[in-house]
């Protein structure tokens, strides 16, 4: 099946309506869209912001391949992945994953394939600025890669559950 | 051949990028990072877990008993946070 990917990495917020126009508009073949936003939450007050550092060039490269695999791997018709580096603030989106497919399966198994491997493959760290002034990267977590690897032991059948 | 580095190790070492010559016998990854450790102690603290560090030969992702020849850009960062 034909996939139109469409990849971006900015510093800039993202329109989430447009994106999603963007994978719909003029097409009568899509049964379904399922979309992911990941935002900066505020750790119970603590934090003041999130500083996303990016490996430019090997993010949008790696956030390709990932989208690579995930049409390969499943009947997508249309994937769009928008992350953005730099300073955000409590309650700003950070990633958008918007995955369209014939029907659900697919769609729901291709935007959390994504942001399983997004999470421990494409080059981005967060730093946490806390209220007090305090600073500190972000642990990745074990569970983050377990979540990834579990796509490999899973066949196509099983994955799309 | 041109080293970059990420988050923490950047920040470690002190400076976003350089260029190298790793002498002979410097050959995998694994090497690289033992060579590197040698060069001071801003590096032996970026370095000191070296199984924690990420690499990546020209923008793909590496693992570390892969041989380093040819590439151009040797990228070394901490396990990645995104999302």
């Amino acid at each position: 099946m034909a996939c139109r990917i469409h990849v971006a990495v900015s510093a800039a917020p993202f329109d989430q309506a447009a994106e999603l126009a963007a994978i719909t508009a003029g097409r009568t073949d899509i049964g379904a869209v399922v979309t992911f936003t990941g935002l900066c939450r505020d750790e119970d007050g603590r934090l003041a912001a999130l500083e996303l550092e990016h490996y430019p060039g090997m993010a949008e490269a790696e956030l390709g391949r990932i989208a690579a695999q995930a049409a390969e791997r499943w009947p997508v018709q249309a994937l769009t992945i928008v992350h953005r580096h730099g300073r955000m603030e409590p309650g700003a989106p950070i990633v958008l994953v918007a995955a369209a497919s014939p029907h659900r399966h697919a769609a729901f198994a291709v935007a959390e394939f994504v942001m399983d491997f997004l999470k421990t493959h494409a080059p981005f760290w967060k730093k946490e600025h806390g209220r007090a002034g305090d600073t500190g990267w972000v642990a990745a977590k074990d569970a983050d890669d377990d979540a990834a690897s579990r796509w490999r032991e899973a066949g196509v059948e099983d994955a799309g559950r | 051949m041109r080293l970059v580095y990420f988050a923490w190790v950047r920040e470690r070492i002190g400076r976003p990028e350089e260029i190298v010559e790793p002498p002979e016998g410097v050959e995998t990854v694994s090497d690289l990072l033992r060579w590197l450790r040698t060069r001071g102690e801003e590096y032996e603290h970026a370095l000191e877990h070296p199984a924690t560090i990420r690499v990546a030969l020209d923008q793909t992702h590496a693992d570390h008993d892969m041989p380093i020849g040819g590439s151009r850009e040797i990228a070394l960062f901490p396990p990645m946070t995104g999302g």
